[in-house]
């Protein structure tokens, strides 16, 4: 299997890639169009700002490639908030494959960016085969996509959000699932596995 | 809800963890990515790898050192110790660190901070502060506790959350070592003024010493040494034990 993880100006791209090797997977890190059209599974990590992120994709048309793209998709973190329509983060339109805005948390009394584990509540999904239904999770973000008709996992956290989104061959989650422990190594797995 | 972190913390030297454990399991006690497999196993959060080695020449070895654990470890883990440019951390995070950590070369060039964050991300840079009291009053001190700064702990931990934090790893040197508990009153302080997450360190010696650093100490993380190398206390017991007082915990 060909698994392409694109590459951009974002962080934590090795952290999936070792992920992957932890389970016996390979896969390239690339930016080169014909190798990401070419690949069997693409990979869209990402930590970082949104709008530097959109205007990089923007740039190197990997922004047209990734809404193209017909096989299976898995957004991570930042990667997932670009799936959707629009972030607050510096009110960024984003790539549009989710109906979905991405928002800024607001509590008085919570710490952010929520970083640390907390549980996902998830739905039946090929993506959560063999994952305990309400798993714990490694999250690290300040913006969070609304709950939607494509949710398949939710958390609470300041409010109750979409922590896993999909529609047709677009997966996206919330949490890092290479930082993930079992659980993220299962869903990386099945992921694969689609 | 967000859980609270077990976090343990190894020491490496020329790429071997130092003063050992008694882990009887473990087949070789200095191999820092066994230890770090085990605590993974037992359910740790995160995991802290504080180089102390000296040299520059042995940077190499760290960096072959986190690939390792890259490769073994399926949490986050931070690497700290003798960091002091952007080069430093992209090596590291190029093989395969998730978060840095920096304390003395953060008080020695503040800008430091605002360079990694903006270079690598707020959510990578933790700034370990540790503290000493002097004349009642908390203040910041460096080279593992040998030096003594002007500032004061809570001013710096703003000023390192304003410049990018994206953590604070908070030290009491007054309580490290102690096992008489977490330094409560200046963590509960430190957590409450900022936005960004506080691992407290420095004193754990029973498990209620951590149910206080979170309850009290209103801590996000708690990180421990020694107790947890020489197996005084078990992760997973630790875990249980919060758990039974209605802290959060991942089990």
């Amino acid at each position: 299997m060909n698994t392409v993880i694109i590459k951009y100006n974002a962080g934590n791209i090795q952290s999936v890639l070792f992920a992957l090797e932890r389970i016996g997977a390979t896969a390239t890190v690339t930016d080169d169009p014909e190798a990401i059209r070419r690949a069997d599974k693409l990979i869209f990590p990402g930590v970082g700002e949104a709008s530097t992120a959109m205007n990089y994709l923007k740039e190197r048309k990997l922004d047209r490639l990734i809404r193209e793209a017909t096989q299976p998709l898995l957004g991570i973190c930042l990667g997932m908030q670009l799936l959707c329509a629009h972030s607050e983060e510096n009110d960024t339109p984003c790539l549009g494959i989710f109906d979905v805005a991405v928002k800024k948390f607001i509590s008085p009394d919570l710490k952010i960016p929520q970083m640390g584990w907390n549980r996902i509540h998830t739905k039946d999904s090929p993506l959560f085969k063999n994952v305990p239904a309400d798993a714990w999770c490694y999250f690290v973000h300040s913006y969070y996509a609304e709950l939607n008709p494509a949710t398949i996992a939710t958390t609470s956290y300041a409010t109750e959000f979409s922590s896993g989104i999909h529609r047709d061959n677009f997966y996206g989650v919330q949490f890092h699932p290479e930082k993930s422990a079992e659980a993220g190594e299962q869903i990386l797995r099945n992921f694969l596995e689609l | 809800m967000l859980s609270k972190r077990i976090i343990p913390c190894l020491d490496i030297k020329d790429g071997r963890t130092v003063k050992g454990t008694n882990f009887v399991q473990l087949r070789d006690a200095g191999d820092p990515v066994e230890l770090a497999m085990r605590y993974c196993t037992e359910g740790a959060d995160e995991l802290v790898f504080l180089d102390i080695t000296a040299t520059v020449d042995k940077r190499k070895t760290l960096a072959d050192l986190v690939r390792n654990i890259a490769t073994h470890i399926n949490i986050p883990f931070t690497v700290g110790g003798g960091i002091n440019t952007v080069d430093d951390v992209s090596v590291l995070m190029e093989h395969g660190a998730d978060k840095i950590s920096v304390n003395t070369s953060a008080v020695r060039n503040p800008q430091l901070v605002s360079d990694l964050a903006r270079n690598f991300g707020s959510q990578c840079v933790v700034v370990a502060i540790d503290i000493k009291l002097f004349n009642g009053v908390w203040k910041v001190v460096t080279h593992g506790g040998r030096n003594a700064t002007d500032r004061i702990a809570a001013e710096w931990a703003k000023t390192v959350a304003d410049l990018g934090a994206g953590e604070i790893l908070l030290t009491s040197m007054e309580n490290d070592g102690t096992k008489n508990g977490f330094a409560i009153d200046i963590t509960r302080q430190i957590s409450e003024a900022l936005s960004i997450p506080v691992i407290a360190s420095g004193g754990a010696g029973t498990m209620p010493h951590f149910k206080e650093v979170f309850e009290e100490g209103a801590a996000d993380a708690a990180l421990a040494a020694s107790i947890f190398h020489f197996g005084e206390i078990g992760i997973g017991a630790l875990k249980n034990y919060l758990k039974e007082n209605n802290i959060p915990v991942r089990l």
